[in-house]
């Protein structure tokens, strides 16, 4: 007996983008951001029952939806695919689980190092070694800062401010971070004890998984002027963090998913498929949701604003360099929901942008793009599987009209991590990255191999979909030195 | 009856079976855990009780799992053996309404996570509704979800 496989139909707007054609219960036709081959990998993968497509399918059933868009490094999650945007009508719209996910407000935090690649390659080893000492990473393992349960509250209100208050960085990093590094108006009634509690040692540590600490070279700059404003020297050194709120966000998530639950049916919301669950933004149970993710979202970027202390100090250890000396990029989340203002049918009106594996691509003049920055448009940091080169870009005019300012925050897996763990082995792709001079550090090299470079999309084409349709131009491309892995 | 990683792109699926639901559930909650930890370095000598309830079986299976979740990250402690006992039971909500909610008796065996011993592998964070499934199918119980790691 075959299964009758039900295809959506794609039309193709032009070059790079498509659009999924509204169907049965879907409210609108979403836009996807690919070239050929990503589509044709979406077919191939509609014979399986759970996919990417129908993912996208059932997300464009809830009510309220003012656009989707879907970006190149699109892939299947759990409810809503990664690599989505979704903006929502304040009134008549939901806040919905699967658009934000467990790791709230997961991210990068970059900096940029003032020595050369060459003087950082000298010492690579040295380096590695003192990065996995000193960044705590891995499943369990805990941060030095320990935080009480009020304390808790203290930083899930502050968010990197915190951070800087406890002696990590200086004000000045702060303006290098999305938001300044913390969203107001957080209630922290919304976040539980439990969420606190679970928490209390993991400021400042990576996690595991595809989280991690890489040292990169600029390998190549491709807008002169934009990197000269953004600081980036080809043959430079970059520091990329990717890494999220912890086991706080994670149990938010898990907090809130029977209470979403149960407002779906006292609000009498038609879902198909329970991972939807969500509630009206505008309910109570929608407002203690959205507050309780500003509140993951600052402890994510107090996280990530300890550990890029963490790393200038390490430089500082190992290099003759001051840990002033080395200047926070820009930090951004890609895991998020915000309330944003954005041109709907002619009009700017606030809307509510829900991020899941996608980041904020803001065009030039934007007001939250660093003064530094905000001629040439907000820098993108897109990172790539682990080997792999990640890439800088610059936010555009057209991302503001098309993408609600949205655009993609990585390569995006290919395979699943049990395909990817009958590949090469742990092992085997230490020994492949360093023969190509990457030195990889990792707790658990059993979770090198779910990771492996071949498990992701080739970022290449990812990142060229984006240059081309000119929602995000290319900027430099990062080379991979050394990782630091969970 | 055994349990087994299925297969999710970004994430993976554990999924327990069993003869009974409760049976289903043990074995999920091994699978679960094998995903961040080499279970077999787990010496089940310490008994924790828990006490869990939720709207029907699927959202306790996604309970269950998540407070093992919880108990790893806040207490340091994991487990590596599981008793369950599921039943119903009747409750008044706020306004005076009486409803029927599924509650989870289990206990946990499992000690202090010690990392001179315990190999860890990728963090789990969180049991989700995707894909999920707790009850009987072909003539056996499964207990099912994608966890996110």
């Amino acid at each position: 007996m075959f299964k009758k496989v039900n295809f959506m139909e794609i039309k193709k707007l032009s070059k790079y983008v498509y659009e999924m054609q509204k169907e049965g219960k879907m409210t609108l036709s979403p836009k996807i951001y690919a070239n050929e081959e990503m589509i044709s990998v979406l077919r191939g993968e509609e014979k399986n029952k759970n996919n990417s497509l129908k993912q996208l399918e059932n997300l464009t059933t809830l009510p309220g939806l003012l656009g989707v868009v879907c970006l190149s490094d699109l892939h299947i999650g759990y409810g809503a695919p990664i690599g989505t945007t979704t903006a929502s009508d304040l009134k008549e719209g939901v806040i919905t689980f699967a658009a934000t996910g467990f790791d709230i407000n997961c991210g990068v935090h970059s900096l940029v190092v003032p020595l050369s690649a060459k003087e950082v390659e000298e010492k690579k080893g040295q380096l590695a070694e003192q990065l996995f000492k000193d960044i705590p990473a891995g499943v369990g393992i805990g941060g030095k800062l320990k935080l009480n349960v009020s304390e808790m509250d203290e930083l899930l209100m502050g968010g990197a401010e915190y951070a800087v208050a406890k002696g990590y960085g200086s004000k000045k990093d702060l303006q290098m971070i999305e938001e300044k590094g913390k969203i107001k108006g957080v209630d922290t009634a919304s976040v539980s004890t439990k969420a606190k509690e679970r928490a209390t040692d993991q400021v400042g540590t990576l996690g595991s998984g595809n989280h991690y600490c890489e040292v990169q070279k600029i390998e190549k700059v491709f807008d002169e002027k934009a990197a000269k404003a953004f600081g980036l020297n080809e043959g430079g050194t970059f520091v990329s963090i990717h890494c999220g709120s912890r086991a706080l966000g994670h149990q938010i998530g898990t907090d809130y998913l029977p209470i979403l639950d149960a407002a779906v049916k006292k609000y009498n919301i038609s879902i198909p498929e329970r991972d939807l669950v969500c509630a009206p933004i505008s309910s109570e149970e929608g407002q203690k949701y959205f507050s309780a993710i500003k509140a993951g979202s600052n402890a994510a970027f107090a996280n990530r604003q300890v550990i890029g202390v963490l790393v200038k100090r390490v430089f500082e250890k190992v290099f003759e360099i001051n840990e002033k000396e080395i200047k926070t990029f820009y930090d951004i989340g890609h895991n998020t929901a915000k309330i944003e203002k954005h041109f709907v049918d002619g009009k700017k009106r606030e809307v509510l942008v829900q991020r899941k594996g996608s980041t904020r691509g803001f065009g030039p003049g934007n007001l939250e793009v660093p003064l530094k920055y905000r001629k040439f448009g907000q820098p993108v940091i897109v990172g790539g599987s682990m080997g792999t080169n990640s890439f800088i870009l610059k936010g555009t005019t057209k991302a503001m009209s098309e993408t609600f300012g949205s655009t993609i925050h990585g390569a995006g897996r290919s395979m699943s991590r049990t395909e990817a763990l009958r590949g090469a082995s742990g092992e085997e792709i230490l020994k492949q990255l360093a023969e190509k001079g990457i030195l990889i550090k990792a707790r658990s090299v059993k979770g090198l191999s779910e990771e492996a470079p071949g498990a992701y999309k080739d970022i290449l084409s990812v990142v060229e979909v984006m240059h081309q349709s000119g929602i995000s131009e290319k900027v430099a491309k990062l080379k991979p030195l050394v990782c630091v892995k969970g | 009856m055994g349990r087994e990683h299925f297969e999710h792109k970004a994430d993976i699926g554990v999924r327990g079976r069993g003869h009974t639901l409760e049976a289903a559930f043990e074995e999920c909650a091994l699978s679960m855990v094998e995903v961040f930890v080499d279970t077999s370095r787990i010496n089940p000598k310490k008994a924790h009780k828990i006490e869990l309830e939720g709207t029907d079986n699927g959202a306790l299976l996604v309970s269950f799992l998540n407070e093992l979740l919880f108990l790893k990250d806040s207490k340091k402690r994991i487990y590596s053996k599981f008793r369950v006992k599921l039943g119903k039971e009747h409750k008044v909500d706020e306004k005076g309404n009486v409803k029927e909610v599924v509650t989870l008796k289990g206990t946990l065996f499992g000690e202090k996570i010690n990392f001179n011993k315990h190999v860890f592998r990728t963090d789990v964070k969180a049991a989700t509704y995707s894909e999920l499934f707790a009850g009987e199918k072909n003539k056996e119980f499964i207990a099912q979800c994608v966890v996110d790691v």
